[in-house]
């Protein structure tokens, strides 16, 4: 009986002691609506089409995202203009499935597809959680802001033959014989 | 209509205040936990979240007020009615203030007590009517604790009654005044009360009727809407009427500096305590039953009776 006191007097009491004190320790919440937290600009949130520097849309609907998705959130379709450049006809988002895995941004070959530090997503319908092209698109350059794919790739469009590009050199005659 | 021990306009009053202090303790009691845990709390609705309360009144008014098929719809509904009743039958004999009560009853203290065995009552036909295991079993624990508890309950304060030489509550306060509050010489008897108070009330650490964590909420599993609004009114209210009998028994109940009126020294003395309960729910973690039971019988049993049994002896070799 005795150890039953002592062990009430040493354990139960001195709980009780320092759980009080936790009465004077500032509280951890982060009063969310109120009081923003710091979103890291890395941060995997809503997926956005940007624009190169040119006011272009960065998308050549090369279908990768959408074959990386593990979710299969992502629909696009392929279409032409008439300088031959690709660009998608529809490109469809569905928020309700999509897990911010970022694995569209890391496949896109053109930086196009980019996650923002956005998440308050929340919809009342769930048709709304399905967003296209004419919501993703941005009007900047997100977070590349030089990057400029037809600038940078050997393809030839409409306005640009090949070694025009920058850092590229004119092509080879290779059947020439002149050095 | 005067303000008076037993006018119709003072039993409103102490009937309206209690039970809304009861209500109150909802948020009382989430806040304090929380701040315990490092949270914050219910603080968005209303000046600190005060109005949480109206919020949770009007959910709990507004929900479907359920009475499963296969219940015995008689004793289910009565059940929580009784459990309301009789703690708010117990404030009657309470002494708040001096002109602040409903009745001086001479047996008070028997009273209290006799209430207090009612209440089991309330939760025995709960967990039965519901016709569900985990109800069954939670009342099943909530009649063998409460039974076994009342026990030490009453011979805690049968020291405190043997001092004073009353079982008046009103009269206890004024022999306090002359003898000096009876937590000093009853202390042992004040500790038995406290946590035998806890456990006829089954808060934590003594909820093992209604432990979430086994068996679902205990008795009060298939209720739904306004009648768990009243098992759960009523916890709180059992919470208050502890905390005033403390107050009451041990404490001095409405004694205190002149500076600040008697009624306040009784509310703050039993906020004193209410906040204590609210503490030991923060701090302490559930015992097993069994360890309930044994704890109960082996260990504060014969220390409530050696501890009357030395108060009598003192009281009969000082008179």
């Amino acid at each position: 009986m005795l150890t039953l006191i002592k062990d009430t007097l040493t354990s139960q009491v001195v709980t009780l002691w320092r759980v009080f004190s936790h009465l004077w320790v500032k509280a951890d919440t982060v009063e969310y609506p109120d009081e923003q937290p710091y979103m890291f600009p890395r941060w995997r949130g809503r997926i956005i089409l940007s624009r190169d520097p040119d006011g272009e849309e960065r998308c050549v609907a090369c279908n990768l995202c959408a074959v990386a998705c593990p979710v299969d959130c992502i629909a696009l379709q392929k279409t032409e203009d008439e300088e031959g450049r690709w660009y998608p006809e529809f490109f469809r988002i569905n928020f309700s499935r999509c897990i911010m895995c970022g694995f569209c941004e890391e496949a896109c070959p053109t930086n196009a597809i980019q996650l923002t530090p956005d998440f308050e997503m929340a919809e009342y319908k769930r048709q709304d959680m399905v967003w296209e092209k004419e919501d993703l698109l941005i009007d900047g350059t997100g977070k590349y802001h030089d990057y400029n794919f037809y600038r940078v790739a050997g393809k030839k469009i409409g306005g640009k033959d090949k070694g025009e590009a920058l850092n590229e050199a004119v092509p080879v005659n290779v059947r020439s014989l002149l050095p | 209509m005067t303000f008076e021990v037993g006018s119709g306009l003072s039993i409103g009053v102490i009937l309206t205040t209690v039970i809304i202090v009861a209500a109150m303790l909802i948020w009382v009691e989430r806040r304090l936990l929380s701040f315990w845990q490092e949270r914050l709390g219910p603080n968005r609705v209303g000046p600190f979240g005060l109005l949480q309360v109206v919020a949770d009144m009007i959910k709990i008014f507004t929900k479907e007020d359920w009475i499963p098929p296969f219940a015995d719809k008689f004793s289910f509904v009565l059940a929580p009615a009784i459990i309301m009743t009789v703690i708010l039958m117990s404030f009657s004999v309470v002494p708040f203030a001096p002109g602040v009560g409903v009745v001086d009853s001479n047996i008070g203290v028997l009273f209290v007590l006799a209430m207090a065995s009612l209440g089991a009552y309330s939760v025995m036909l709960a967990g039965l009517s519901s016709d569900n295991k985990y109800a069954l079993l939670g009342a099943l624990r909530a009649a063998a604790q409460m039974i076994s508890y009342e026990v030490f309950m009453g011979i805690s304060i049968l020291g405190v009654v043997a001092l004073s030489g009353t079982f008046n509550l009103r009269e206890i306060v004024l022999a306090q005044e002359e003898n000096g509050w009876y937590v000093i010489p009853q202390f042992i008897g004040f500790v038995i009360f406290l946590i035998a108070g806890v456990a006829e009330s089954h808060r934590l650490p003594f909820d093992i009727p209604e432990a979430e964590q086994e068996i679902c909420a205990g008795y009060h599993t298939e209720y739904s809407g306004m009648k768990f609004g009243m098992f759960f009114v009523g916890e709180y209210l059992g919470l208050v009427l502890i905390a005033s009998l403390i107050t009451v028994l041990f404490f001095g109940g409405w004694l205190g500096p002149a500076f600040l009126p008697p009624i306040v020294w009784f509310s703050l003395k039993a906020f004193a305590f209410i906040a204590f309960f609210i503490l030991l729910r923060a701090a302490i973690p559930r015992p097993r039953y069994d360890q309930l039971m044994s704890y109960g019988w082996l260990f504060l049993l014969p220390v409530s009776l050696l501890n009357l049994l030395i108060t009598g002896v003192i009281i009969l070799s000082t008179s």
